[in-house]
C-alpha cells in the first residue's frame, strides 16, 4: 500500500510540475490542482498508513493518527478556495487583455493619473 | 498579564471587516471611519502588548484552553510585540493616505480587504504553532489577493494571476515542509518541535534537513529572496500605491518566520540541521542585495524603482538574519524595522509623483508635476532612508550590519557598500528625470494641491523614521535583550507550559 501511495503521490506531483510550466493560464491551474491532490495526499500519509482504525483511542484495536485529517481538511479547503481565486483572476485577464498568456511584457499600468 | 488581549489584534480587524461588509458596504464614509477607528484601536493594543512583553517576557494565550501541544497557542513575546507594532504603526499611514488619495473609490471593498490582511499578518506574527502560520499565511494572502487586483486594469490583472500562482506553489511546498516535520516528530507546535528535535533518531535527520530547506524556501518566497524574487517586481509596480506599500511589511514576514524558526526550531546548535539555514541564506542574500541595486539602476518606471528598492533591503536584512548570533540579529530587526516605513514611504511617494504625471516611466520627461517643491524634497528623504545615507536610520542600520560581520568584511563590506553605492545614483538618476527635466511643453503644471491626509501619512512615516534615528540607542539596547531570548528561548518554551493544563 506505501509503495503504491507514494508512486501516486509521484505521478500527480509530476503531472503537477509538468502543468505549471506550460504557457497558458489554465493548464497551469491544472498544474496547481494536482499539486494540491498530491500535498493532500501527503499530508495525510505523515499520520501513518493504518486500515480498519478509528481515529479514536479504544475503538479498534489501533488508531489512526486523527490530526494529519483534520490538517488535510483545511488543506483542501484553503487551496480549493485558492483555486477558485485564481480561475476568476484569469478569467478577468482573459477577458481585459484578450490572451491568456501567463508571461506579462513589462507594461505599466495605465491607471497612474 | 495580558490575557485575552494577545488574540485582539486577529479579533478586532476581522469583526470590523465583518461588520463593514454587512452593515456599512453602502457607505464609504462609514467604513473610512470604521477603519481608522480598527487602527487606532490596534495601535493601542500593540503597544499594551509591547510593554507587557517587555515587563513580563513571553506569555502564551491558550486558544480554547486546550492544554499546548495539542490546542493551538498564540505567543507573545518581544519579537511578536514588535511586529505587531510596526505593523499597526504601518497600517494607520497607509489608510490615512488612502483616504487622501481616494484610492478607495477605484473599487469595491478596500477597507474591508485591509483589515483582513491586518488579521493574517497580526496572526502569523503571533501564532506559537507551524500549521497555524500556514494558515494565517492562507488568511493574509487571499486579501492580499483582493488588494492587488483593486481598481483593476488588464496588467494588474495579469500580474495578479502570476502572484496567485507563485504563492500557491509557495502554499504546496509549505504543506509538504509541514508533513514531513510531523511525519518525523509528531507535533507542529514550535515551542514543542524546539524540545523535541534534538533527540531526534539518527535516521530522520535526512527528513528533517529537506523539511528545514522547504520552510526556507517558503519563507524565501515571501521575503522575496533570489532565486525566488520574480514575483516581486512586477507585482508591487503594478498593484495600487497604496497596496505596495502595504506589501512592504508583508516582505518582512519572510524575514520574521526566518528568524523565528532559525531561532526556535531549527537554531544553529541542533546537531541534525546546524549551520544548513545560514550556509544557504547568506549567499543568497547577497545576490538578491546586488539584483535589488542594480534593479534600482536600470528600473524603468517608478514603481519598479521602489520594487527593486524593496528587494535590496529584503537582501540586507536576509544578510544580517543569517548568521542567526544575537549581534547579527540585533542589526538585522533594526533594519527590518527601518526597511518596511523607507519602503512604505518610498511607494507612498511615488504614487504622489504619479498620480500627478501623464505616464510613470523614467526614460520619457513629462510636463512639470504642481507642487514639486514639495514632492522632490519627500523624494529626497524616501531616497536618502532607503540607500542607507546620513542622517537617517537605514544608515546606521547598515552601521550595525558591517559592524556585526566584521570577520566577513572583504566580501560583506564590498557587496553592501558597492550596492549602497549603485542604489545612489539609481536614485538620483530617477529623481533629476522627474523634477528636473521637464518635457518641451510651455503648458503650465496642471493644478493638483497636495491632500491633508497624503502628507499626514508621508510625513509620519518620515517622523517614525526620524524618532528611529534619534532612539537608536534606547531601541537597540531593547532589541539586544529580545536577540538574547531567541538565542536562549527557553522563556518562550516555558510559557507555552506544555502538557500542563493552561
Amino acid at each position: 500500500m506505501e509503495a503504491l501511495l507514494a508512486s501516486l503521490i509521484g505521478v500527480l506531483t509530476f503531472t503537477g510540475v509538468y502543468l505549471l510550466l506550460r504557457q497558458r493560464t489554465f493548464p497551469v491551474i491544472l498544474g496547481l490542482t494536482f499539486l494540491s491532490y498530491a500535498v493532500n495526499l501527503f499530508l495525510f500519509a505523515a499520520g501513518r498508513l493504518v486500515v480498519n482504525a478509528a481515529p479514536i483511542i479504544g475503538r479498534s484495536q489501533t488508531y489512526a493518527d486523527p490530526l494529519p485529517q483534520a490538517l488535510v481538511l483545511t488543506a483542501i479547503v484553503i487551496s480549493f478556495g485558492m483555486t477558485a481565486v485564481m480561475m476568476i483572476l484569469a478569467v478577468g485577464g482573459h477577458l481585459a487583455s484578450g490572451h491568456d498568456r501567463v508571461n506579462t511584457g513589462d507594461e505599466p499600468t495605465e491607471d497612474a493619473g | 498579564m495580558m490575557g485575552h488581549w494577545i488574540i485582539a489584534p486577529v479579533v478586532l480587524p476581522a469583526i470590523v471587516a465583518g461588520l463593514m461588509i454587512i452593515l456599512l458596504r453602502g457607505s464609504l464614509r462609514l467604513q473610512r471611519l470604521a477603519s481608522v477607528a480598527s487602527i487606532v484601536a490596534l495601535n493601542g493594543i500593540a503597544i499594551a502588548l509591547l510593554w507587557a512583553a517587555t515587563i513580563h517576557g513571553p506569555e502564551a494565550y491558550h486558544l480554547g484552553n486546550w492544554p499546548a501541544p495539542f490546542g493551538i497557542v498564540l505567543v507573545l513575546d518581544r519579537l511578536s510585540a514588535l511586529m505587531v507594532a510596526l505593523l499597526s504603526a504601518l497600517a494607520l499611514a497607509v489608510v490615512l493616505y488612502t483616504i487622501g488619495s481616494r484610492w478607495d473609490q477605484k473599487g469595491a471593498h478596500f477597507h474591508p480587504l485591509l483589515q483582513f490582511l491586518l488579521m493574517g499578518i497580526a496572526g502569523a506574527f503571533l501564532t506559537g504553532d507551524a500549521f497555524n502560520l500556514f494558515v494565517f499565511f492562507e488568511v493574509l494572502l487571499i486579501a492580499s489577493y483582493g488588494l492587488m487586483v483593486h481598481a483593476g486594469g488588464a496588467a494588474r490583472t495579469r500580474v495578479a494571476v502570476q502572484y496567485v500562482g507563485f504563492n500557491l506553489i509557495g502554499s504546496a511546498l509549505f504543506l509538504i515542509a509541514l508533513a514531513l516535520v510531523y511525519g518525523v516528530t509528531g507535533t507542529l507546535n514550535m515551542a514543542d518541535l524546539a524540545v523535541k528535535l534534538p533527540d531526534l533518531p539518527e535516521g530522520d535527520v535526512a527528513l528533517i534537513r529537506v523539511a528545514a530547506v522547504m520552510l526556507i524556501l517558503v519563507f524565501a518566497i515571501k521575503g522575496a529572496l533570489v532565486p525566488l524574487q520574480f514575483w516581486l517586481p512586477g507585482t508591487y509596480a503594478n498593484a495600487p500605491g497604496v497596496v505596495a506599500a502595504m506589501f512592504a511589511v508583508m516582505t518582512k514576514i519572510g524575514a520574521y518566520a526566518t528568524l523565528r524558526v532559525g531561532t526556535l526550531v531549527f537554531p544553529p546548535d541542533l546537531p541534525a540541521t546546524g549551520d544548513l539555514l545560514s550556509t544557504l541564506l547568506f549567499p543568497a542574500s547577497l545576490v538578491t542585495l546586488a539584483v535589488g541595486a542594480i534593479g534600482v539602476l536600470g528600473a524603468t518606471t517608478l514603481p519598479r524603482l521602489a520594487a527593486f528598492g524593496g528587494i535590496a533591503s529584503m537582501g540586507t536584512a536576509f544578510l544580517a538574519l543569517s548568521a542567526f548570533t544575537p549581534q547579527t540579529t540585533v542589526a538585522a530587526l533594526y533594519y527590518i524595522l527601518h526597511a518596511t516605513l523607507a519602503t512604505a514611504l518610498l511607494f507612498l511617494v511615488s504614487d504622489l509623483v504619479t498620480r500627478r504625471r501623464a505616464h510613470a516611466r523614467l526614460d520619457q520627461a513629462t510636463a512639470p508635476i504642481a507642487g514639486s517643491g514639495l514632492i522632490a524634497s519627500l523624494y529626497l528623504v524616501a531616497a536618502i532612508a532607503m540607500a542607507g545615507m546620513p542622517p537617517l536610520s537605514g544608515f546606521i542600520g547598515k552601521l550595525l550590519i558591517l559592524d556585526a560581520f566584521r570577520d566577513q568584511a572583504p566580501l560583506v563590506w564590498t557587496v553592501i557598500l558597492v550596492s549602497s553605492f549603485l542604489m545612489i545614483l539609481g536614485f538620483a538618476r530617477a529623481g533629476s528625470t522627474l523634477f528636473w527635466k521637464p518635457a518641451d511643453s510651455e503648458a503650465p503644471p496642471a493644478d493638483h494641491p497636495p491632500e491633508a491626509f497624503c502628507m499626514t501619512a508621508t510625513f509620519g512615516l518620515i517622523a517614525g523614521l526620524a524618532l528611529l534615528t534619534i532612539f537608536a540607542g534606547p531601541v537597540t539596547d531593547w532589541l539586544a535583550t529580545l536577540a538574547d531570548a531567541l538565542d536562549q528561548p527557553t522563556g518562550y518554551i516555558e510559557a507555552n507550559r506544555l502538557g500542563q493544563e493552561p
